[in-house]
């Protein structure tokens, strides 16, 4: 067993790790409040991407200066689509609203499609390349910058919802609704800015992406079905849990694909997966609840 | 209105008009039976493909390498799909998944098989597999006209209708609609919540596959993100949510009225990216989801002299 390619598969899972988390925090953050499992997450990304990349072609910003940009555009993409799109049907079966986010979901990633076309497009920074050093493994500066960000990004979101008066409304409304609206907390409110927020957070995710993956239209639902193995394994609404369950299914694909056929890597997320639906819903660290 | 469809095939020369229908009847011969496990039963699988894709392959691989006949090889991939149902079904619903959960199940389940499909060279891989060519042979299911096609894809469709129709009268149908209603209320009345879901699961799965067959034999063509891809599972369900989930015709008509959008779209916007007609499925199934939750036969239902006999309504 070859020491180095260990070493090297670890360091690189960690990153995606956390790379799937950042994505998955804006998602567990949505289903643990509002119970809505928000499929046009991934098409969010996928926007968010792409507003990286052409503020980067048309206005020469980095990525990483443009995110303060594209974090409060997300924010208000997410709460216009809960305004206008998913607030009138909040009581619905829950399927009607998982169909909704689906309709959506294709519908911007056509019209992605349609505008920007397939393409790769990639964007190309001065320090791109360059790598560090830790031990026989080595990371992209980018990549590093994701994962310390994903990180940061966890804390923020935990110190919002302990410390903020708008993080107790939202714990409030997310342990029990008619509660909540009982004690004047206005629910609605709470949950157009929980979307907001949670949108935005994939927007920084995104930002940071844009740096390191190709952008096309359906990066998004590429990031999406493994956010959600990623959402599902940390315990739904729990993002330390999601920054956990990143790391454990990147560093299962990277060491993986380092005993099977690369092509046959994403199986085993899959199954995963489905053990997880089958036998332990919560993930690891939820709560008993549903 | 029966009539008028066993007619078209003698009023018309283009092939090109013979096809569209009989991609409308298959579309909406899928999402009927589709609609037997996610209408009838409430268990909404977005990973159906998977059944029609066991279809077309189990039998195109007979066909391709023992030379057995499609229609025989069709029941053979329609028992297989039903076992294959019948397992992922057990193993679903004696965990107690339900609603969202089970819908992410279904596409993790179906793209596992794809993922399988493509890698394994044996049943073709990301090539696919190419039906043999046999010219004029209906013994072996294919035929060099469109007509044949058409007239068989139409029984089928008519089959699966009747079908339903047959199941939403039954107590089974009334049984399926109490645990799509309300599961727990159905168990403390004495339901069988895994027998019956278990079958809807397993004649859905199997009407599916026979689906899958005769997609082999008349494309000739059949590789895994086509047959066995999330992007047809999400198809079908497209197909019966704004046609009417839970009604008996709602499926097909959704077929009727969607597919040809898809094609006036891509007749239209020729030679731009293919993905307008997503664009307006997409854009359909939002609105139908706010404005409509249960289908234009739903809508319809509402005016008396087209409401369907039994609590079919959602």
């Amino acid at each position: 067993m070859d020491v180095a390619a260990l070493v090297q598969a670890i360091v690189t899972g960690l990153v995606m790790g956390g790379i799937y988390a950042l994505v998955a925090a804006g998602l567990t953050l949505i289903f643990g409040v509002m119970r809505i499992i928000n499929l046009v997450h991934g098409e969010f990304l996928m926007v968010a991407m792409y507003g990286s990349f052409f503020m980067n072609s048309l206005f020469g910003l980095d990525p990483y200066i443009s995110v303060v940009v594209i974090l409060p555009l997300l924010f208000l993409i997410g709460s216009g689509f809960f305004r206008f799109l998913i607030s009138p049907i909040l009581s619905a079966p829950e399927i009607n609203q998982i169909l909704l986010t689906i309709g959506a979901s294709i519908f911007i990633q056509n019209l992605a499609l349609l505008l920007f076309t397939a393409d790769f497009r990639t964007i190309a920074l001065s320090y791109s390349r360059i790598k560090i050093q830790l031990g026989p493994g080595i990371i992209d500066l980018p990549q590093l910058v994701a994962l310390l960000s994903s990180i940061l990004l966890t804390l923020i979101l935990y110190w919002l919802l302990k410390s903020t008066d708008l993080g107790r409304w939202i714990r409030a409304a997310s342990q029990n609704r008619e509660a909540a609206l009982l004690t004047g907390i206005d629910v609605r409110r709470v949950y157009l800015f929980t979307f907001g927020i949670g949108t935005a957070c994939v927007g920084v995710a995104g930002s940071l992406l844009s740096g390191i993956y190709y952008i096309t239209p359906s990066i998004g639902w590429l990031f999406l079905l493994t956010a959600f193995v990623v959402v599902v394994l940390g315990g739904m609404g729990n993002f330390v849990g999601a920054l956990l369950g990143g790391f454990i299914i990147a560093l299962t694909e990277s060491v993986g694909s380092l005993f099977m056929p690369i092509a046959l890597v994403p199986v085993l997320k899959f199954i995963i997966f489905i053990i997880l639906l089958l036998f332990r819903p919560q993930g690891l660290f939820g709560l008993k609840r549903l | 209105m029966a009539f008028f469809f066993l007619l078209i095939p003698w009023l018309t020369d283009s092939r090109y008009f013979l096809h569209i229908f009989v991609m409308i009847f298959f579309f909406g011969y899928l999402a009927t039976c589709w609609n037997i496990l996610g209408g009838f039963a409430g268990q909404h699988s977005f990973g159906h493909a998977v059944f029609v894709g066991i279809g077309a392959y189990t039998s195109s691989l007979l066909f391709a390498h023992t030379g057995l006949s499609p229609w025989f090889g069709m029941w053979i991939g329609g028992l297989l799909a039903g076992l294959v149902g019948l397992f992922f079904g057990f193993l679903s619903f004696r965990y107690g998944l339900k609603g969202p959960y089970f819908l992410l199940v279904t596409i993790a389940f179906a793209e596992v098989f794809v993922y399988i499909a493509l890698n394994v060279r044996a049943i073709g891989g990301s090539s696919g597999i190419t039906i043999p060519l046999a010219g004029d042979a209906p013994f072996f299911f294919q035929f060099n006209g469109k007509m044949p096609y058409y007239y068989i894809i139409l029984m089928m469709l008519g089959l699966v209708v009747w079908i339903s129709y047959i199941i939403q009268r039954s107590r089974m149908g009334y049984y399926l609609i109490a645990i799509r209603e309300n599961e727990d209320a159905a168990q403390a009345l004495g339901i069988n919540l895994m027998r019956h879901k278990l079958w809807a699961t397993v004649i859905s799965a199997f009407f599916s596959a026979l689906g899958g067959t005769f997609y082999a034999q008349y494309i000739l063509f059949i590789d895994p993100p086509s047959i066995l891809g999330l992007g047809l599972s999400i198809e079908i369900v497209i197909y019966a949510i704004v046609g009417g989930i839970g009604t008996i015709l709602g499926p097909a008509f959704g077929a009727f009225l969607l597919f040809p959008i898809a094609e006036v779209t891509r007749g239209v916007f020729a030679g731009q990216t293919g993905g307008i007609h997503l664009m307006v499925y997409g854009l359909l199934l939002v609105l139908c989801v706010i404005f409509m939750p249960g289908g234009i036969m739903g809508r319809l239902s509402q005016w008396k002299f087209l409401r369907e006999d039994g609590p079919s309504k959602r």
